[in-house]
């Protein structure tokens, strides 16, 4: 599995990646997590609200910091 | 009914002669300079922090319904002038925080938007939010936050409709125009208890980015309200300084402060006889460009149109400010 969090650096950015880290931990799946900051590979995703949270290239949130438990519900 | 509302709830003036009881009754005077700060300082925060959630809930449940993806297409809608207008006016409800503004400027120029109504959208977004319309009318009443926002709104129309007419088409980042990425999402549909969660989350991270500032504003507010000499301000920023505007504005261009902040900070040097026009023109200035946003819009716009940009907003706020310096006897 997959996991991008796409955004530019700022707090809530990181907010997002540290809540993916978890959701991977507590489900203990095998996930790669990238984090893409650079403003040209995320336009590409298409994606205009930051913070925003892809699995397996498919963006399944945008605009929002997620919790841990919100992000688990995207990785089955 | 209006001077109710405007007192007690917007106003919350018995809040002040409650706190003023209260630290009586412990022993403070605030006939003194120190006890006045106390008051100044407790009714202020209690206040701002009270409106702030209030009003971060209620105005989160309108953002909802204008995502940057809807707002996007709902500009597309609209030619010339009209869609500036429209811009500015969706810039004052489209939600995002200030590193989507990247994002935000290439999937509105990927998209085919004219560089104009981008801008109109970028200008009026920060300047004008429905929050600072409510936080106005709690502190200098009605009429003057009414001016504010149609000013607010008239920059962000007519720096817009100047950046589209010098064609600066050529100064967006060259990775944003040679991209061709027309990449369209569907904003999701949201229920209202999705609407309901959104608006409680971003009271909770709201109030949490947003209170310190709040107690640093408030705190130089009270400083100013007690212990700022009157003549000081009024000569600097009050009638006898004809340069007082441009000041105000150039100290507050790099300033990075939530309007939440700057507000206690205005509400002080009106007190102390500050024009309002210089008052608004440095909250204009503090909350519309920063260092921070610039750095940002740096990334995705060549030096000239970044240039360009500063110089409209920064020459909009000081006619502004002149503006209601001159009109001020009118509205207060």
């Amino acid at each position: 599995m997959n996991i991008k969090v796409l955004g530019g650096g700022c707090k809530s950015c990181e907010a997002l990646l540290r809540s993916a880290k978890e959701a991977v931990a507590n489900k203990g799946i095998d996930a790669e997590i990238e984090y893409i900051t650079d403003m040209e590979k995320i336009m590409n995703f298409g994606v205009m609200s930051m913070p925003a949270l892809m699995v397996d290239d498919k963006t399944v949130s945008a605009g929002k910091v997620l919790k841990a438990k919100e992000v688990e519900k995207f990785l089955r | 009914m209006w001077e109710f509302i405007q007192d007690e709830i917007l106003g919350m003036k018995r809040l002040s002669s409650l706190i003023g009881r209260l630290l009586t009754a412990v022993g403070i005077d605030v006939n003194t300079r120190i006890g006045g700060s106390v008051q100044f300082f407790l009714y202020d925060v209690i206040k701002i922090t009270v409106l702030l959630c209030v009003l971060i809930f209620l105005i989160s449940n309108i953002q909802s319904f204008f995502p940057p993806e809807r707002s996007r297409k709902i500009m597309g809608r609209f030619h010339g002038i009209g869609a500036n207008i429209v811009g500015a006016l969706l810039g004052t409800v489209t939600p995002f925080c200030s590193c989507s503004s990247i994002p935000i400027f290439m999937g509105f120029t990927s998209a085919g938007l004219p560089l104009g109504v981008t801008f109109s959208f970028l200008i009026s977004s920060p300047m004008v939010d429905l929050g600072s319309l409510v936080l106005l009318m709690s502190i200098f009443g009605l009429k003057i936050a009414i001016a504010y926002v149609i000013l607010g709104l008239i920059i962000a129309v007519i720096g817009g409709t100047l950046i589209e007419k010098l064609h600066m088409e050529d100064q967006i980042a060259d990775f944003i125009r040679n991209s061709n990425s027309s990449v369209n999402i569907e904003a999701p549909d949201l229920t209202v208890k999705d609407r309901l969660i959104y608006a409680r989350d971003q009271v909770t991270s709201t109030f949490k980015k947003v209170f310190p500032y709040i107690l640093i504003g408030v705190g130089i507010g009270a400083l100013i309200h007690n212990w700022i000499p009157e003549s000081w301000i009024q000569t600097i920023l009050g009638s006898s300084n004809p340069f007082g505007v441009i000041l105000a504005t150039i100290i507050g261009v790099p300033m990075y402060a939530d309007i939440f902040g700057t507000i206690p900070v205005a509400e002080a040097l009106l007190a102390k006889g500050a024009l309002l026009g210089t008052i608004l023109s440095f909250m204009m200035a503090v909350t519309t460009l920063s260092l921070p946003s610039l750095i940002m819009l740096k990334k995705a716009i060549k030096p000239k149109l970044l240039g360009t940009f500063i110089a409209i907003c920064m020459v909009g706020i000081i006619i502004v400010g002149y503006g209601f310096n001159v009109f001020q006897n009118l509205l207060i």
